[in-house]
């Protein structure tokens, strides 16, 4: 077990209202830029906002922030090992 | 033990969410092997993909993100109530995301039926004659949707329960780690629909 995590101070309520307003915003720009910008363009956005959108609600709604290294590896390994096999997945089938 | 002789309760706030968090990594293992599946069969079939995409409805899609975001909101300001020691707004934050979980699955429930009215359900002749790539879209769209409706409602039952703890004061600000580990719950609940969303609802 990783030691405890620091004690962090508490997030003020607008800095959760204000990560709720980027996440709908970035819902707003991953529909806009699919709608709009089909293809390639479309998909460079999902592959952008999907994540960091993933990434704001660990962080400030999960309070990643405030957990010790464990946590974070454990993270981090489960999204390793998810990208290793999709990538073997595709590496597989564009090659076949 | 304390002076009247009684072993205080065993409290182990950290192992508790260490624990959750393991949970929760194992449910994004459990979508991901649904996501996984989703990749494959989508490079196979790129254009079947694409066709069975467009008959979602990418604005309730969108419209239904936002009610989760909503939600998530609502967990963070009842958690953070509760951790500032607002334990009386708890109840209110917490009413108000499964307010927003049931609007949630009525728009899942208008989803569905209308796709079920148009053939497009399991089991249905109309879906059964579609090409092998819209079957399998299809298929993967009503395991991934109704796989997370269930941890919808099962995201409710358990917030339901922790701010009844709440409200009875069995759990305090002293102490926040029931109502800690089932707003992660609803969070990844948020996070995994987060997911869907570009998959099924814009992938055409």
């Amino acid at each position: 077990m990783s030691a405890p995590p620091t004690p962090h101070a508490e997030l003020p309520a607008r800095t959760l209202v204000g990560v709720w307003s980027a996440l709908v915003a970035l819902t707003g720009a991953l529909v806009a830029a699919n709608r709009y910008a089909p293809g390639n363009p479309g998909i460079v956005a999902t592959m952008v906002i999907t994540p960091a959108k993933v990434s704001l609600v660990l962080w400030y709604f999960m309070h990643l922030r405030e957990e010790g290294r464990a946590v974070r590896y454990m993270l981090l390994t489960a999204a390793c090992t998810i990208t290793i096999f999709v990538g073997l997945l595709m590496l597989d089938y564009s090659f076949r | 033990m304390t002076a009247a002789g009684h072993a205080a309760p065993h409290r182990d706030d950290a192992g508790s969410r260490m624990g959750m968090w393991l949970f929760l990594l194992s449910e994004l293992l459990l979508f991901s092997g649904l996501f996984i599946a989703y990749a494959a069969y989508r490079s196979i079939h790129r254009e079947e993909f694409h066709h069975a995409g467009a008959e979602l409805n990418a604005a309730l899609g969108a419209a239904n993100t936002v009610v989760l975001l909503t939600s998530s909101l609502t967990v963070a300001l009842g958690v953070r109530a509760l951790r500032v020691g607002r334990e009386r707004e708890v109840p209110r934050w917490i009413g108000a995301t499964i307010l927003l979980a049931l609007a949630f699955l009525a728009v899942k429930a208008i989803e569905w039926t209308t796709k079920y009215r148009h053939g497009l359900f399991p089991g249905r002749p109309e879906l059964a004659a579609l090409p092998p790539g819209e079957r399998l879209f299809f298929g993967l769209y009503f395991a991934a949707t109704g796989l997370h409706a269930l941890h919808v409602v099962a995201g409710a039952v358990v917030l339901s329960v922790a701010a009844a703890l709440v409200a009875r004061g069995r759990v305090r600000s002293d102490a926040p780690v029931v109502l800690e580990n089932a707003g992660l719950y609803w969070h990844l609940v948020d996070v995994i629909w987060i997911i869907i969303l570009p998959l099924f609802y814009l992938a055409a």
